[in-house]
């Protein structure tokens, strides 16, 4: 597989090459934006009816039936599975630590790197520039709602990761494979329902490609160019309004990595993402102490516009919709995308992967998204009303006024900024690897997908991956609104499909937790001393 | 009764140890364990793709260290009638050696003095000191 990506890298490159020529003949014939405006234009018309089915209402409740059905399919796996992310976070850790790994699967996936590859994949930007739009749409209020679906997603996580484990497809060469697709298809032909179980898989496998386009790639690359705007100077930055230089640079380099098969750049990004995602929430937990006088004003802001919504605009529902959106979005709880990377773990007890599983939304949202969310409300950069308390709403920007109408990734990198200048730069660095870990996990998901759908062969494979090249760069160019809802659409389709199939395999999913429950409470799940996981025999 | 077991530390490039070792083993009537450790972290971050891949490259990573590195001597030191086993693990190298020593109940260690680079075993401590440090049995540095 590596020899011919390398053969074919010198033609990709001369085509990659010609693109900022047209590029700047588009822009020499109407001066600036002209490219953003341009691709806002082709893209825009076409993906228009499809989010707007997605983000249609529910006629007198004002509220996405999409959001619902998301919540909802949380709220009942928490309620069936005997809210088991309070339960059993204790034994997830525990699982994550080795306790549990026989040392004869020494040198097999470990539950701590499928879970380290999930979380990567799933802190992107939906952490840092998504909590602000909740934040600065729905007002502080989000953050309340961003944590709850947060800890009910856990759940749908826990549902989609055994039945992930469960069906996977192990290969004669010894590749593991998972993930929706392959449970929709096995486990509904399973209980009788084939030919629906297939339309699920494929109806999921379609919309996953989509997403892996759109929030795995063009949201990504568009907040990593916006930083990047950001730190070079503002308006006056030779990157602003020219989104595709940052586009095809980051497309080059994921090129690089997916068709040229150059993994060291992959393994590089994979090690510095988790020391960023720590400089991330130190820098954030810097901010929150040095203002520490105002923690408790932030977190009855939190509560009080969670069921007010202090000025903002939806009120109480804006709040609700955009904490519940930007969360799911996040963590992708119920979207299915995570239990592609879980299923490759090496374990006996599909539940057990599950459990660990319950352990990302947690951190991605409970944790992280908080963080950002704290930041944001502690620093002030939303704009209060200071007789009423209440938020200045920005009726043209259609968010909570801030200064310089700052929005998305800009905005909390200007929160960070009020206290440590300097952070900006760093942040530009995190984001840039956090885009670019999860465009690394989404083209993998996205390639999974398409050759569910289109065969699995190097040539299908490799359309597929150039076509993802030209989203990143398409994604950087275009303007936050058009992505973020073509991101978002696709993204929650997936979640229609998945979930329809959970809420059939979800008996399956409670049998593996009873048995296995009954073992471990029966001392049948065996314990190893610390030492010998890390050295097990394997010849 | 058993006779005594020694364990070798091999990392697959270094013959001084095992040679040494065998001479030593057949002057006491000992049997030699070969241990060759391929290098892995339980906790190492993997793309997805690696994640996929990890159970087909572990296959072919023993198999390799099998048929090319261990196999080979332990058959020709077999044919000079000495009593020879080979183990493949996968850890980290230090405290796998003293898992199998342990599980064998061995006498002894021999070790090659090192394999790396100067610098990186001034940074991460090397194979050798790691065993001359925590073995709780007699371990022999080959120079």
């Amino acid at each position: 597989m590596r020899l011919p990506g390398r053969s074919l890298l010198p033609s990709v490159l001369i085509l990659l090459s010609a693109a900022p020529a047209l590029a700047q003949e588009a822009e020499d014939q109407s001066n600036t934006a002209s490219v953003d405006a341009m691709v806002s234009g082709v893209v825009g018309p076409v993906t228009k009816p499809f989010v707007d089915f997605i983000f249609a209402e529910i006629p007198g409740i004002d509220l996405p039936w999409i959001v619902l059905w998301l919540i909802t399919a949380a709220a009942i796996f928490t309620v069936y599975f005997g809210f088991v992310q309070f339960r059993m976070v204790p034994h997830a850790i525990q699982l994550v630590r080795g306790h549990y790994t026989s040392p004869d699967a020494a040198g097999e996936v470990t539950h701590f790197q499928a879970l380290a590859t999930a979380v990567s994949g799933t802190v992107g930007l939906g952490n840092i520039a998504g909590v602000a739009v909740a934040v600065s749409v729905g007002g502080p209020g989000a953050t309340f709602w961003m944590i709850l679906s947060g800890l009910l997603g856990m759940a749908s996580k826990f549902t989609e990761c055994t039945l992930g484990v469960k069906y996977r497809t192990e290969y004669e060469d010894g590749r593991v494979s998972g993930g929706p697709m392959h449970y929709l298809k096995k486990g509904m032909a399973e209980i009788g329902h084939s030919a629906f179980g297939k339309f699920l898989a494929a109806c999921f496998a379609i919309f996953a490609v989509l997403a892996s386009w759109g929030g795995g790639n063009m949201f990504q690359a568009n907040q990593a160019h916006s930083q990047l705007v950001v730190i070079t100077g503002g308006d006056a930055s030779f990157l602003a309004d020219r989104g595709w230089i940052t586009g095809l640079v980051m497309a080059v380099v994921v090129f690089l990595v997916i068709v040229g098969g150059i993994k060291s750049i992959a393994r590089v990004t994979e090690k510095l993402v988790p020391f960023m995602g720590i400089l991330y929430l130190v820098a954030a937990l810097i901010v929150i102490i040095a203002n520490f006088d105002q923690i408790g004003a932030a977190f009855a802001e939190i509560f009080e516009g969670a069921f007010t919504g202090l000025g903002v605009a939806g009120g109480l529902i804006g709040a609700l919709i955009q904490g519940l959106r930007r969360a799911t979005f996040s963590n992708e709880a119920g979207i299915g995308s995570a239990a592609i990377a879980h299923s490759a773990v090496q374990t006996k007890h599909p539940v057990t992967e599950g459990f660990v599983s319950m352990l990302e939304p947690f951190i991605d949202t409970v944790i992280i998204c908080t963080a950002t969310a704290l930041v944001i409300t502690i620093s002030g950069v939303l704009q209060q009303d200071p007789a009423t308390g209440l938020y200045v709403w920005d009726e043209a920007a259609g968010q909570i006024a801030t200064a310089n109408n700052l929005s998305g990734v800009e905005l909390t990198s200007a929160a960070f900024g009020t206290r440590i200048t300097w952070f900006p730069y760093v942040l530009a660095l995190a984001v840039v690897l956090f885009a670019f870990s999860t465009m690394i996990s989404w083209s993998y998901y996205g390639v999974k997908a398409w050759c569910f759908l289109f065969g699995d062969n190097y040539t299908s494979e490799l359309i597929y991956k150039l076509l993802f090249c030209l989203f990143v760069v398409l994604g950087a160019a275009v303007s936050l609104g058009a992505v973020l809802d073509f991101s978002d659409a696709s993204l929650f389709a997936m979640g229609i499909f998945n979930i329809i199939g959970l809420y059939f395999l979800m008996p399956i999913v409670k049998r593996e937790m009873t048995t296995y429950m009954a073992k471990l409470k029966g001392g049948e799940i065996p314990k190893y001393p610390k030492s010998a996981a890390v050295s097990g025999s394997a010849a | 009764m058993a006779s005594e077991i020694f364990i070798v530390a091999y990392d697959g490039i270094d013959r001084g140890p095992v040679d040494y070792a065998a001479t030593r083993a057949r002057a006491n009537g000992a049997s030699l364990c070969l241990v060759h450790v391929l290098l892995w972290s339980p906790y190492s971050f993997l793309t997805p793709e690696e994640l996929e891949e990890r159970k087909m490259r572990r296959r072919q990573e023993l198999d390799r260290a099998k048929s090319v590195l261990v196999d080979p001597i332990v058959a020709e030191l077999k044919a000079t009638g000495l009593d020879v086993e080979g183990e493949i693990r996968f850890g980290s190298p230090a405290p796998v050696v003293l898992d199998v020593a342990k599980e064998k109940n061995a006498c002894q260690i021999f070790v090659g003095r090192s394999g790396k680079s100067g610098l990186e075993n001034k940074i991460f401590g090397s194979v050798t000191i790691g065993l001359a440090q925590a073995a709780p049995i007699p371990t022999v540095i080959v120079p």
